[in-house]
């Protein structure tokens, strides 16, 4: 699934560095603590989270993340863009509950990373 | 090659600079991805630990062919029993640091999952300092 196709389905917005048409999303893990983001390869991965700060975007450069959806309606501020942009880290904004954006993408194809 | 970065306690604004500096080296250098991901993670989590519960200190880190080595010294409470500390969710971190999305006590066990060499020294009161090895070949 592409990240316009996964920004479609939770009816987000697209923010931070533009959107990769090339990159394929097959799983998923929804997590606020980072640590535990931390301890799995995220080849292939969205992260969904409601952590709305820099060290989400630290956190998913050093993961190797390329997509995050951001729940809750929580708004990404100007640093945080920017850290976005400056790691390639396209960041969807998103109204719905975690537990909403989850259930849409697993019921969508996307696996859970375990 | 041999570079220097200040840890400044609690700035969680900047918390990560070091590691994502690091990081643009070695894809610079044309080291692997995969040590690339556990050098930056062990890196990053041992910054985040100093951000969170040290006074300040310092992160030297030396590359050359064979190696990555790093050392991130603080000025700190220390750490008063190692072997808890190391294990999965033991954690002491404040409120402010779990708002951050850190203080599931994974730090040091994450370190010792992604890196060849892993070596802490600590005194309560004085300071900590962890000192990671991840070797290339």
């Amino acid at each position: 699934m592409t990240i316009k196709e996964i920004a479609t389905l939770v009816n987000g917005e697209i923010v931070g560095a533009p959107a990769d048409d090339l990159y394929e999303v097959k799983k998923a893990f929804a997590s606020d603590l980072m640590s535990d983001v931390l301890r799995f390869s995220m080849d292939e991965t969205v992260l969904i989270t409601g952590l709305c700060n820099n060290q989400t975007m630290r956190t998913s450069e050093m993961a190797d993340l390329r997509v995050v959806v951001i729940g809750r309606d929580k708004q990404p501020d100007e640093d945080m863009l920017e850290l976005a942009e400056d790691s390639g880290i396209t960041i969807i904004k998103c109204k719905y509950s975690i537990f909403k954006i989850s259930g849409i993408l697993y019921g969508a194809g996307i696996a859970p990373l375990y | 090659m041999h570079y220097t970065f200040n840890i400044e306690r609690g700035n969680f604004t900047d918390a990560g600079q070091a590691s994502s500096s690091v990081k643009r080296t070695l894809k610079q250098l044309g080291v692997d991805p995969a040590n690339i991901k556990r050098t930056v993670v062990a890196l990053f989590e041992a910054e985040i630990n100093a951000v969170a519960h040290a006074y300040g200190g310092t992160i030297d880190v030396d590359i050359d062919g064979e190696k990555i080595v790093m050392v991130v010294a603080d000025e700190g409470p220390g750490i008063p029993n190692l072997d808890l500390a190391m294990q999965e969710g033991w954690s002491t971190a404040s409120a402010k640091v779990r708002e951050m999305g850190y203080g599931a006590g994974m730090g040091l066990p994450n370190i010792k999952k992604n890196t060849d060499d892993l070596k802490i020294d600590t005194q309560v009161g004085v300071g900590t300092t962890v000192t990671m090895t991840v070797y290339l070949t």
